[in-house]
């Protein structure tokens, strides 16, 4: 059996973002030197909403990029999987930039992991920050982020639904557990 | 979906729709590659390709090693010229004893039709076709349509013209199957005389004059007149191949509308198309030869990365 569980509903989870963004501000000092890359597919729409805070916060855009990680990813080494790989698109240089990563859910840390070494191929950032909207544990790779929307304990059978305007019509976060 | 349904890329005839669009679609994500700093990924690391070329290459056979070494594969060339087929060797041999290295993927070239389709039946490694004999020539088609897509958006409908020496070209035929299977309109012109056998299975509009050919198309693919296999004994003379079939600044001015201009190379300048088309506005030669990289790229993560 299948039940589901409302962490965050709309307006908490517009709350976090802002909450986020102001952190962001705060340990960067500001938007100078600043780019958002949003891993995708949801991690590109978090991105893009962040980006419009510091925006409203700020008056200026910072740089904001999409990475795809498809071709960095270790599962497709070892036959897991062929996923379908969409396009990088960061059109400035990272070079000296602070870079902050964007991801919906923190759970192996193997994206991540994998997004490091795409970074990396792309050029040398001065540094490389992570925003995780949900951290849910089970690290399998010593990673942690910058920035937690939520920090969610769950068990490995659970599900972390983060909804987003641009995919799903509403936002909102949701744990699902799965019940024999 | 994400995977293809065929585990080996031996030509386009019978590879469904599905097949083709994730190969081109996957395109632009290796395209991106090539413009970075560092021109290389991670994704076939610990894989091992062999470029077994019967036949000579060179263009296809370094389009296809920068495609293995951009996804970190580890290569392996073999040449027929500088090898054990001199000493009498026959082709099962040769391809099992190379496959006892323990080679994942073949990317293979040969002068006899079905030869990639002989091997992947009698082998465990995954082959790549990179032309067999006047049968297909997969990637080039691929990159072909890749190319046209970057130019018109999508091929459904687009009306594509080959013109040359069609019953000897293996890139013909693949492009006919692959262009057709994703719904374009497909003619071929030519003289009569370089016409293949089976034009009529093909499904395509025949012209014989290049006017009216002209006349029909948005995208041309002008072939390669192959002076190498004395293809003078298929037509009077190259002077009077180029004055009825050479593609000429003249001629496509006539159209009074732009239409796209394709080659795979090597050009014989003067002969199939003037220097002035090749190297003109509507001319999307050398774009092909960077998505051939890159098409080949998206070939051999497929294949290599496909479950078993």
């Amino acid at each position: 059996m299948k039940t589901l569980q409302n962490i965050i509903d709309e307006h908490g989870f517009d709350r976090m973002l802002s909450r986020l963004a102001h952190e962001i501000l705060e340990r960067n000092l500001g938007l100078d030197n600043l780019a958002i890359i949003g891993l995708r597919t949801r991690g590109e729409f978090v991105a893009q909403r962040l980006a419009s805070k510091l925006e409203k916060i700020e008056g200026t855009l910072p740089e904001l990029g999409v990475l795809d990680v498809t071709l960095y990813r270790d599962d497709v080494r070892q036959h897991l999987r062929t996923p379908e790989v969409r396009a990088t698109d960061i059109a400035f240089d990272i070079t000296d930039k602070n870079v902050v990563l964007v991801d919906d859910v923190l759970f192996t840390g193997r994206t991540v992991r994998s997004a490091l070494n795409a970074l990396v191929d792309l050029g040398r950032a001065r540094t490389i920050q992570l925003v995780a909207l949900v951290d849910r544990g089970h690290r399998e790779v010593p990673i942690r982020a910058d920035f937690i929307g939520k920090n969610i304990p769950t068990s490995r059978g659970q599900e972390v639904r983060v909804h987003l305007k641009e995919v799903d019509g509403h936002d909102g976060i949701d744990l699902v557990s799965i019940e024999d | 979906m994400s995977s293809l349904s065929i585990p080996h890329l031996l030509g386009l005839q019978g590879v469904p729709k599905e097949d083709i669009s994730l190969i081109l679609d996957s395109t632009d994500s290796f395209l991106e590659i090539l413009d970075r700093p560092i021109k290389k990924v991670p994704t076939l690391q610990g894989k091992t390709v062999v470029n077994l070329f019967f036949e000579n290459s060179t263009r296809t056979r370094i389009s296809f090693e920068l495609a293995e070494r951009r996804l970190s594969a580890d290569v392996v060339n073999f040449a027929a010229s500088s090898s054990s087929v001199k000493k009498g060797e026959t082709l099962l041999d040769t391809a099992r004893n190379i496959e006892a290295m323990k080679v994942d993927i073949v990317v293979m070239r040969h002068s006899a039709a079905g030869a990639g389709h002989f091997l992947s039946e009698r082998c465990t490694s995954r082959f790549i076709n990179a032309g067999d004999g006047a049968h297909e020539h997969p990637t080039q088609a691929l990159l072909d349509m890749c190319t046209i897509r970057q130019k018109h958006g999508s091929l459904e409908g687009l009306n594509v013209c080959i013109i040359g020496d069609i019953g000897h070209s293996r890139v013909a035929r693949s492009n006919i199957y692959g262009l057709i299977t994703m719904g374009a309109n497909v003619a071929v012109c030519g003289p009569p005389s370089m016409f293949p056998y089976d034009l009529e299975k093909l499904g395509v509009r025949v012209f014989t004059n290049i006017d009216e050919a002209l006349q029909f198309s948005d995208v041309i693919n002008v072939l390669r007149i192959q002076l190498e296999r004395d293809a003078g004994a298929d037509f009077p003379s190259l002077r009077e191949y180029h004055n009825s079939f050479g593609i000429t600044r003249e001629r496509l001015d006539k159209l009074g509308r732009e239409i796209t201009v394709l080659h795979p190379g090597p050009i014989n300048r003067g002969v199939e198309i003037e220097s002035e088309v090749a190297d003109g506005p509507y001319s999307v030669i050398l774009p092909q030869v960077t998505n051939g990289v890159a098409i080949r790229m998206a070939v051999l993560y497929l294949i290599g990365t496909r479950a078993e």
